[in-house]
């Protein structure tokens, strides 16, 4: 997508900008189309999760305190983290600094590998302990909405080193950085979504 | 007249994006801390209402709706409606349910 947006975006190159504006406007209009999507595929686990727990509140409340909150908050800092640098790195290709956007695209990125480490951990600590998608209800929607949304991880993760590719080949010279904004935009709902799922799947009080 | 020229542009600061960042750590830290007392059927209340703020943060400064016009405001609040009407009509449906006499 991102590519055709900057072919789209050279394509009405020579002389009038307006074709670049409203591609630019669109791209980022198309885009939280999408998100809207995505956050209605995380709500049918949402709901999900409201209902089971409003079921089982005691079965919820005891399987919980089998996760491990430090790590837990340690993720929500490190994904925090990132998306503040992803916001700088947005800036950074506005303000047509390629080494800074570079750098910092490489730490958002580098953050996403160490939110996947950190769950790696937590995945196979729980399976160490014998406890699988299978073991409860709370369990079952633990691991499928973390694991959904480490899937998005890892495509977040994909889309910023596409956009590290492109920096380098210096793709977004001449203000053209709507691929880094639009990027941008789909990491930090990756964000906002583990933002609700941090309290709701540890910090069952 | 250009998608990029200055007058679209909105070029948050590194010091306002600090400052949210900060913020989001801060009530990270308050989500965690607050969590360890039990308010009864408040806890939810409070966790929802916390990682609201947060994420209304994201998405006003990082995501910059801040500065979007008033189609991206709906089309980014249209979402949270439905989710709304899934989520309220699935616990509403289940909890009115006549039991089944056995």
């Amino acid at each position: 997508m991102s590519s055709s947006t900057a072919e789209h975006a050279e394509s009405h190159a020579h002389g009038h900008g307006l074709g670049e504006a409203v591609t630019h406007s669109a791209a980022k209009f198309g885009m939280w189309l999408f998100l809207g999507t995505e956050i209605l595929l995380f709500g049918g686990l949402f709901a999900a999760y409201a209902l089971f727990r409003a079921k089982f509140p005691d079965l919820f409340y005891e399987s919980h305190k089998k996760l491990d909150i430090t790590l837990g908050t340690i993720n929500t800092i490190v994904l925090i983290f990132s998306s503040f640098t992803m916001a700088l790195a947005v800036s950074a290709s506005q303000k047509r600094n390629r080494k800074w956007l570079i750098i910092l695209l490489s730490v958002t990125f580098i953050c996403g590998a160490a939110f996947g480490v950190n769950k790696y951990f937590e995945y196979s600590a729980k399976f160490h302990h014998g406890i699988f998608p299978d073991t409860n209800i709370f369990y079952a929607l633990y691991f499928m909405m973390t694991g959904l949304h480490m899937i998005h991880v890892f495509i977040g993760m994909g889309i910023i080193f596409a956009l590290i590719i492109m920096a380098k080949q210096r793709r977004f010279e001449k203000g053209r950085y709507t691929p880094v904004e639009v990027g941008g935009l789909y990491w930090h709902l990756v964000d906002l979504i583990w933002i609700y799922l941090f309290p709701l799947l540890y910090l069952i009080g | 007249m250009s998608a990029h020229n200055h007058t679209e542009e909105h070029h948050t600061g590194i010091r306002v994006y600090a400052a949210v960042c900060l913020a989001l750590f801060v009530l990270t830290g308050v989500t965690v801390y607050v969590a360890k007392f039990d308010f009864g059927d408040m806890n939810i209340v409070v966790a929802m209402l916390v990682a609201s703020i947060k994420a209304s943060i994201v998405a006003l400064y990082f995501m910059h709706l801040k500065f979007e016009d008033r189609l991206t405001w709906i089309y980014a609040l249209y979402p949270l409606f439905l989710l709304f009407l899934l989520i309220g009509f699935t616990i509403m449906e289940t909890f009115t349910r006549v039991p089944v006499i056995k």
